[in-house]
């Protein structure tokens, strides 16, 4: 009797062990099986003309994406000009002027809320306040959605950055009759500086894969981008529409801009973390 | 602002300051406008904030009154005869988010359990990195995925497979297509294990280690340690956390939208084809050339927002509370 018992939570140990692997290579398989499809389509499709043309009428072969991948990156610009800022300088508020105070603690509350705010009515609240009045969809809408959603991340990770440097760097400056704005960009930035570079990259990864916020902001087009006061190519949502497309060709590029895409996004999140690791060392 | 008195009732003093010095001084009526200036933008974020949930208000203002609360508890959306209502969408939304979450939560405890306890340091920073990635590939490339890869495998493999063992049950009702709200749970549970399993982890490693080598002292396996000692004393931030996943998997966009079918209706069998709030604003805005429709759209919009507002306050309140009375520090 006692023996079975003992048997028994062996083996259901030994399950629940067992499920917690499976649950691993599980994750890690899907990771694999996604990036491999990516590679496998996205890289067969891939080619140096899809980058340097833009698109031909549907249904005829040949063309590219090369304004859409134009125009995702300058609005990944400006939004970034617009967005890191002010990222900076709430974090700012955080770490210097308001550490713990009520008021503080607030403003972490909302920007963690703001963070969950689901993109797509980043886009709607874009659309009423920018699409509307001006009466005609825009890549600065486009981009200023995307700063949007980038203020509250770099807010809160530049905010926690800050807050770790130490109080004696301050004082020791502060002491020296240093104000308090220099002490905050010349002393605690600078020691935080790799923090802060990878907050912002984090940051940039993170918004040049949005799609919803784009598709009622900058739209689409199938021109190259002179200005973005009118609707403006991009990546995503041309990914979108071709794949939502009954031409087999547009699909394979969804396939080869996707592939763009997560390589970009890949690359900024985790190779320049790789890259400050290694320049610490 | 006490070290910047003390600095200028010094400066008179001193009569010799390095010319460094000297050049910040100079500049020390920026520290006022500066300390506005980071204020201000902390502030913004409150703002945006409400303005989002104002400027929702203000453009939907037509259809809140032309519908009432009808818009809440009807299930048509006719863009031809001007009738719309949220119960597809939000219908669409909920179920896709609860089997995403049904699927994601016992496999993200799993995750969190294998990485802080029983994977040994190199494989647990190895499967860490990989379950990290998983959260940083955006939803446009799990919705090419998802309707190019996955959809035809659930269509041709998956489906049929669970109709032959519970064919007979309503849930499963209906021609496997690969696509529909089943589909969509499976990719948002993919999308939701990162953020799930990473606070699962960082709680498990949380807990004291003496109550859990208490446990084991008395010869408990590392299951009964996890279920007895574990989960018990996580258990609030690990709700915190699955609220947390919930939030996000009601407001994911492309990733749902290529899969989940489109389509107007409320059918009990989840293989069938339906829409989210997110999936219907993605295809149908740009469409909508009535006054009434776009309005309509954007209140499904304003249902979204105040769904996922609530429901990250309540998760981020709680997870604060959980997290000052853990000690932990984050």
């Amino acid at each position: 009797m006692k023996c079975s018992s003992a048997k028994r939570r062996r083996l259901t140990d030994l399950a629940v062990r067992l499920f917690a692997q499976v649950a691993s290579l599980l994750a890690l398989g899907a990771l694999v099986w996604i990036l491999f499809e990516v590679l496998r389509r996205g890289g067969s499709a891939l080619s140096l003309s899809l980058l340097t043309k833009g698109p031909t009428p549907p249904g005829v072969p040949g063309g590219g994406f090369g304004n859409a991948v134009l125009g995702s990156l300058l609005m990944t610009f400006l939004a970034t000009v617009i967005g890191v800022p002010l990222g900076l300088l709430a974090g700012i508020y955080l770490a210097e002027y308001g550490g713990g105070s009520k008021l503080a603690d607030l403003i972490r509350l909302g920007a963690n809320i703001l963070m969950g705010v689901p993109s797509i009515i980043v886009g709607v609240f874009v659309y009423a306040v920018l699409v509307v009045p001006m009466g005609h969809f825009t890549g600065y809408a486009g981009a200023i959605s995307l700063a949007i959603i980038m203020f509250p991340v770099i807010a809160r990770s530049s905010g926690d950055i800050l807050a770790l440097v130490p109080a004696s760097l301050r004082e020791a400056a502060l002491a020296l009759g240093v104000p308090r704005w220099r002490v905050t960009l010349g002393i605690v930035f600078r020691a935080a500086k790799s923090g802060l570079i990878t907050a912002c990259l984090l940051a940039v990864a993170r918004i040049s894969g949005e799609t919803a916020p784009l598709l009622f902001t900058a739209l689409n087009s199938p021109y190259w981008p002179t200005t973005l006061n009118g609707p403006t190519a991009n990546l995503t949502v041309t990914i979108f529409n071709y794949a939502m497309s009954p031409y087999e060709d547009w699909k394979n590029q969804a396939w080869a801009a996707s592939l763009l895409i997560m390589l970009g996004v890949l690359v900024l999140a985790k190779g320049t973390r790789f890259l400050l690791a290694r320049r610490r060392d | 602002m006490t070290f910047d008195t003390a600095s200028t009732s010094m400066r008179s003093k001193v009569r010799t300051p390095s010319r460094a010095i000297r050049a910040g001084r100079a500049f020390a009526c920026f520290d006022r406008p500066f300390h506005w200036l980071a204020l201000s933008a902390a502030m913004s974020l409150l703002g945006l904030l409400i303005a989002i949930g104002i400027a929702l208000v203000w453009r939907s203002e037509l259809s809140l009154r032309t519908f009432g609360l009808r818009f809440l508890v009807q299930s048509v959306w006719d863009p031809v005869r001007h009738q719309f209502s949220a119960l597809t969408s939000l219908y669409g939304t909920i179920v896709s988010s609860v089997i995403g979450l049904a699927l994601a939560v016992p496999l993200s405890l799993a995750i969190g359990f294998y990485l802080a306890e029983l994977a040994p340091p190199p494989l647990a920073s190895f499967f860490g990195t990989a379950v990290e990635l998983l959260g940083a590939i955006p939803s446009i490339i799990y919705g090419m995925w998802g309707l190019f890869v996955l959809a035809p495998i659930m269509a041709d493999q998956i489906q049929p497979a669970i109709q032959s063992v519970l064919g007979s049950l309503p849930l499963f009702q209906g021609p496997p297509m690969g696509i529909g709200l089943f589909t969509a749970g499976v990719i948002l549970a993919l999308m939701v294990i990162p953020f799930v399993s990473s606070v699962a982890r960082e709680i498990f490693t949380m807990v004291p280690a003496v109550m859990k080598e208490s446990g084991y002292g008395i010869g408990a396996t590392k299951w009964e340690v996890v279920r007895g000692v574990t989960l018990r004393y996580g258990l609030s931030g690990i709700v915190g956390a699955c609220l947390l996943g919930l939030a996000r998997a009601l407001g994911e966009t492309m990733a749902v939208t290529f899969v989940i079918g489109n389509r107007h209706a409320i059918s009990l069998s989840l293989f069938e084809p339906g829409n989210s709030i997110s999936s219907t604003l993605a295809n149908e805005f740009t469409e909508a050339s009535e006054p009434l429709y776009l309005s309509s759209l954007i209140e499904l919009g304003l249902v979204l927002f105040v769904l996922t507002l609530a429901i990250q306050t309540i998760s981020q309140l709680w997870l604060r509370r959980v997290e000052r009375s853990m000690g932990g520090v984050r």
